[in-house]
């Protein structure tokens, strides 16, 4: 019971006058939202074209390399029994 | 490209509305929360621009989310963030005499804000500090008795108004 009168009390010394809100609020944080959104949208643009590159050059180099070609026998049997 | 600028009007016109219609709220906590007098609280208006930015560019993927509690839980964890790295700069931090809040740490502040001005409660409070709900109804206990204490002698008051820097 008189936890809640405490707490009014506080609720009430919390709610005496708020502040004034400064005139272009919304302008200022809406211009920052849409720094955000542009960098965001850049950054989301540079890891695509980065997606795309390694691709690119993973198959350029499996085309030239083909490792999955049996590379040709460097060793020969011996001749025996000639 | 004309659905494109559409939908940032659209999404303009619904945030200047939530902000005309929040924003006064928003302030008052966030000037509860560092402290400052409510004519002079430049920190308190950064943080709430740096909070309604990050919902203004969540805006299209809140999905009937309140963005209210989304702007909260930004300023919250902001002031969190930079309450603990406000740390060692205790006199570069010390709050404006102002504020009723003022004998308060930044953590007793932030409990106390979102407890009873905003009407959060205990465990969601926990949940969004990251912090057990024991712990949290400790540090609101112990904001109510630091709040309540009557002020002491008007000198550290004076100190306080020198302290502050610019």
């Amino acid at each position: 019971m008189a936890g809640m009168k405490r707490e009014a009390t506080v609720r009430r010394m919390l709610e005496q006058s708020p502040p004034p809100v400064p005139p272009d609020l919304h302008g200022d944080a809406a211009r920052r939202g849409a720094r955000i959104l542009r960098r965001r949208t850049l950054v989301r643009r540079a890891m695509w074209l980065l997606l795309l590159a390694v691709t690119v050059a993973f198959v350029v180099w499996a085309l030239t390399a083909r490792p999955w070609v049996e590379p040709p026998s460097e060793t020969t049997p011996p001749l025996t029994g000639w | 490209m004309a659905r494109h600028v559409s939908e940032n009007a659209s999404r303009a016109r619904e945030f200047e509305a939530y902000v005309a219609g929040a924003g006064g709220r928003l302030l008052h906590t966030a000037t509860l929360l560092t402290a400052e007098a409510r004519d002079d609280n430049p920190r308190a208006r950064r943080l709430l621009t740096l909070a309604l930015a990050r919902t203004y560019a969540c805006w299209d993927r809140l999905h009937g989310e309140d963005p209210y509690d989304h702007t909260r839980q930004y300023l919250a964890t902001r002031f969190a963030n930079s309450a603990w790295h406000e740390l060692g700069g205790l006199l570069r931090s010390r709050p404006h005499s102002g504020s009723p809040l003022a004998a308060l740490s930044p953590q007793e502040r932030l409990v106390l804000v979102l407890r009873l001005h905003e009407g959060v409660a205990e465990e969601q409070t926990a949940a969004l500090l990251g912090l057990p709900a024991e712990r949290v109804r400790a540090i609101f206990n112990r904001a109510m008795v630091n709040v309540l204490r009557p002020p002491r002698s008007p000198s550290p008051k004076v100190a306080g108004v020198e302290a502050v820097p610019s």
